[in-house]
């Protein structure tokens, strides 16, 4: 039954590769290659590329991407109680809001600490 | 003829068909077609034609000539690879920004079933978990393009990408918890159903925009951003970053990338018309017909079907066109104020509308 019901999605992983790797395909076979040292220099708006493409970058993605960790994870414990919620009650809401607190808590850490600054 | 339709039945069969038919039919083509109708909504904003000269004699089209101009021009282009690029993951990026666009039409009703054939192509018990899922998968077709590309700029883009998606990412989850509570299930199917239940005597239909009006701008805005969408369309800013994380793609696969780009937009339009604008309900329109005040009007089933259909279509066209006209209206923010928007004003708010919906709920149960 559930193997049945996702087959579909498989079909349309097949459809989304396909939609995609024609471009990749065609743009292969039917595009010209007249490959030179200038024309495969990474563009920089005019200036000559210094050094390689990849450099440090700000911290702050780094944060962000740790910060989203820790919320990402939280927030799927309210999926089971959002759909279960009219059967647990004001007991269910109060220990959610529990949970909620905590959660709150840790934002107004991370705000505090300064990591959700950009200036 | 009794073959066929013994074939019909079969569930693989009636998927395989489905897909050809909306997402080949109907996702793709519109998809296709918005590419031009951005640049035609553009040049009436600008005061100007815009595209018409592509044309088969004295033919043009107003334009419509275009979308194939266009396709086959990217096509006959040079796929240039950047010297020193990640030539793997340079080649297969573009293929992860059809994941998203495509598989979440898994899910969506186009219309309501009849008897046994339903107008969705898998009735998947976690949809809108699935939605989360597989749009999830969108940043890894802008993060490993920028990555791989070898370019400052590309990588720039690339980190953006990454953060915006995962900052509007937390609070999109946390926006719809509150459609969970109101309708009490995940199941996308049963939440279009539930959507045409009625408050007041049956006059104003339970659409998901009048039981959760704050959700509704906070999943927009964040499925804007999700889309890379303006406002929020650092990750690719021309001004500041050249084009980001596709800067050095160049024709058929920057065409690959601009097409996934559109067939978001219709995948981003359809989840909120089917969330938040009742999906495929006509207001007052039942498996049997109109009912509204104590009159009726019976309809056959494959009537209402064509109905729902229609009105699905029409719903979802508006939104596309909304989210083209907000380009045109609105100016970019500046990176840092779409973070500062993400997680200081639709986070807490989000947490707030997820308490307010439980007391109200819990208050009025």
């Amino acid at each position: 039954m559930i193997a049945e019901q996702y087959l579909p999605v498989l079909i349309l992983i097949g459809v989304a590769l396909v939609v995609g790797g024609q471009f990749i395909v065609m743009g292969i076979a039917l595009g010209p290659t007249d490959k030179s040292a200038v024309k495969k220099a990474p563009f920089e708006a005019g200036h000559l590329s210094q050094g390689t493409g990849f450099r440090r970058y700000s911290v702050r993605f780094y944060m962000v991407a740790m910060i989203f960790l820790i919320f990402d994870v939280e927030v799927i414990f309210f999926y089971p109680w959002a759909v279960k919620f009219r059967e647990l009650g004001w007991m269910g809401f109060w220990e959610l809001m529990t949970f909620m607190v905590i959660l709150v808590l840790g934002l107004v850490y991370a705000w505090r600490k300064g990591a959700l600054e950009w200036e | 003829m009794d073959m066929i339709l013994d074939i019909l039945t079969i569930p693989l069969v009636q998927a395989v068909i489905k897909i050809l038919v909306f997402v080949l039919g109907f996702v793709m083509a519109v998809g296709t077609v918005l590419t031009l109708m951005e640049r035609k909504w553009m040049s009436a904003v600008q005061d100007r034609i815009g595209p018409n000269r592509a044309n088969i004699g004295k033919f043009t089209g107003h334009g419509a000539l275009h979308i194939a101009a266009d396709g086959v021009k990217s096509l006959l282009k040079e796929d240039t690879v950047p010297a020193g690029a990640d030539r793997f993951l340079y080649l297969i990026a573009p293929l992860f920004s059809y994941f998203p666009a495509i598989l979440v039409w898994a899910v969506i009703p186009f219309a309501g079933p009849i008897g046994s054939v339903t107008f969705q192509i898998t009735d998947i018990n976690t949809g809108l978990v699935f939605i989360f899922a597989v749009t999830s998968l969108g940043v890894y077709g802008a993060v490993l393009g920028g990555y791989a590309s070898n370019n400052k700029y590309a990588l720039l883009g690339a980190i953006r990408t990454s953060s915006q998606m995962l900052s509007y990412e937390v609070f999109l989850g946390l926006s719809l918890i509150g459609i969970f509570m109101v309708y009490g299930t995940v199941q996308v199917s049963k939440i279009v159903e539930l959507q045409n239940t009625y408050w007041f005597d049956g006059l104003i239909p339970k659409w998901g925009i009048f039981t959760q009006p704050l959700a509704f701008f906070l999943f927009f805005t964040g499925m804007l951003a999700e889309a890379k969408r303006q406002p929020f369309d650092q990750p690719e800013g021309e001004s500041e970053i050249i084009a980001g994380y596709y800067l050095e793609y160049s024709g058929a696969r920057f065409s690959a990338y601009m097409l996934a780009e559109y067939v978001s937009i219709v995948a981003v339009s359809a989840i909120t018309v089917t969330l938040f604008f009742g999906g495929y309900q006509i207001p007052w329109l039942f498996p049997d017909g109109f009912h509204l005040l104590g009159y009726s009007l019976a309809l056959p089933p494959v009537v209402v079907a064509l109905l729902q259909a229609g009105s699905f279509i029409t719903k979802t066209l508006i939104f596309c066109w909304l989210i083209i006209i907000i380009r045109w209206t609105l100016p970019r923010f500046r990176f840092d104020q779409t973070m500062d928007l993400g997680w200081k004003k639709m986070l807490p708010l989000s947490m707030a509308n997820l308490v307010v919906t439980a007391l109200v709920l819990l208050l009025t149960a």
